[in-house]
């Protein structure tokens, strides 16, 4: 049991850490780039990510594992995995609308956006080809929203301060976003070696 | 091409290229352009996915936009697109193993591109199918260009090699080729575009301020 555990921490870890998705597997950039404006819109995102990775991670385990594996109908995967995103996004679409008109106002632009987005898709990809359990995969959820959230509160903290300063005129804006990016991508190639799986 | 001869198909495929191109203009399904560009020919070869989805799933739509009804639009072109890259999928397994064990999970998520589905949507579900093959073809083309020059860029620069062949002797700047690296080079690669662009334009404003020369 407590070996179990270490290894699941360690998975939140690596998947938080080591392997972040934005620093070292280079996915959902575009949303990286377009909410790390403002503090509170990259709040807001991070904890919406995360809940909805977390809850994609479960669905897709179950639906992969129980029923695509047994049917032996695992290249569907792709078509599969979508269908499951974008109807549960609609899903706690509605719900949110409903329950919490509050939350909604605040996070139900964001839900809109992630079912185009790579990084959500790319959680059941991994775990279903690194053939994770239903824990593990829930912990890798965990692991690669809390990344997700790092990734994006330090970048719009760093975007706040960079409006005030001068930067050369072609390199105004996104391309700028892009070389402070790689810095920091720099600090986490730092992690590597923490912890070995 | 009945209702639709208006459309300049040379001038819908350099649209593509240049006006909008996917990664350096509209910043757009930029995970890859990062992700397999640390050799030419991950990039290369990532390139050539995109532009087969892409001109696909434009002719597919197109041919189908009469039958599909608006309302379920989305998860329509969301279905034929990922079709067509699980068939891209199964042809890089089988023909360029190599180059799939490392970029496969890069393949798999073309799906969730967002310069896909939005061509699909504004173009190929209003336009006929010549059309549309075209803008598919302007589109892949593009992101192939800028592909393979962030990618030479980052070879060259990071292993002194091209296509896997050693061509500098010098000890070569590593940090190309990782993660980090790839960030630099898209910011420089960007900067550089856009530098050229303000130039392009400077030249332009000083030539019709100053129309004396009138025979060029």
């Amino acid at each position: 049991m407590e070996a179990e555990f270490t290894k699941l921490f360690q998975l939140v870890i690596s998947a938080s850490l080591i392997n972040n998705f934005v620093f070292t597997r280079f996915l959902g950039l575009c949303i990286f780039f377009g909410v790390s404006k403002k503090m509170e819109t990259a709040v807001g995102m991070s904890i919406t990510f995360t809940a909805v990775m977390m809850v994609s991670a479960a669905i897709s385990w179950v639906i992969f594992n129980k029923v695509l594996v047994p049917l032996e109908i695992t290249f569907l995967e792709i078509i599969v995995f979508i269908g499951i995103i974008a109807g549960l996004v609609q899903l706690s679409d509605t719900i949110m609308r409903k329950v919490s008109p509050g939350l909604y106002y605040k996070l139900g632009i964001y839900l809109a956006l992630i079912s185009t987005n790579c990084i959500i898709l790319a959680v059941p990809l991994v775990s279903a080809g690194e053939k994770y359990t239903f824990i593990q995969s829930l912990a890798f959820g965990l692991g690669s929203g809390i990344g997700f959230a790092l990734a994006l509160i330090i970048m719009a903290s760093i975007r706040e301060k960079l409006e005030l300063a001068d930067v050369p005129a072609p390199f105004r804006g996104l391309p700028m976003a892009f070389m402070i990016t790689g810095l920091i991508a720099l600090a986490f190639t730092g992690f590597s070696g923490l912890i070995t799986l | 091409m009945s209702s639709n001869s208006s459309i300049n198909l040379k001038e819908q495929f350099l649209n593509g290229i240049v006006k909008e191109n996917t990664i350096f203009k509209l910043a757009l399904s930029l995970c890859p352009s990062i992700a397999v560009t640390n050799n030419l020919k991950n990039g290369i070869f990532m390139g050539l996915a995109v532009l087969f989805v892409q001109v696909m799933v434009n002719a597919t739509i197109s041919l189908m936009r009469k039958v599909i009804h608006p309302k379920v639009r989305l998860p329509i072109f969301m279905l034929v697109i990922s079709g067509w890259v699980t068939v891209t999928q199964f042809v890089m397994a089988a023909f360029v193993p190599d180059v799939y064990s490392k970029v496969g999970l890069y393949i798999a998520l073309i799906v969730a591109f967002a310069s896909i589905l939005a061509r699909a949507e504004m173009f190929a579900s209003k336009n006929d199918v010549m059309p549309s093959i075209v803008d598919g073809l302007g589109m892949g083309v593009g992101f192939l260009f800028a592909l393979t020059v962030i990618s030479f860029f980052r070879e060259l620069v990071g292993k002194g090699s091209l296509w896997g062949a050693a061509l500098i002797d010098a000890k070569p700047l590593l940090i190309m080729i990782l993660p980090a690296g790839g960030f630099f080079a898209v910011g420089i690669l960007m900067a550089l575009f856009n530098w050229i662009d303000a130039r392009a334009k400077a030249k332009a404003s000083a030539r019709a301020a100053a129309p004396a020369h009138a025979s060029h």
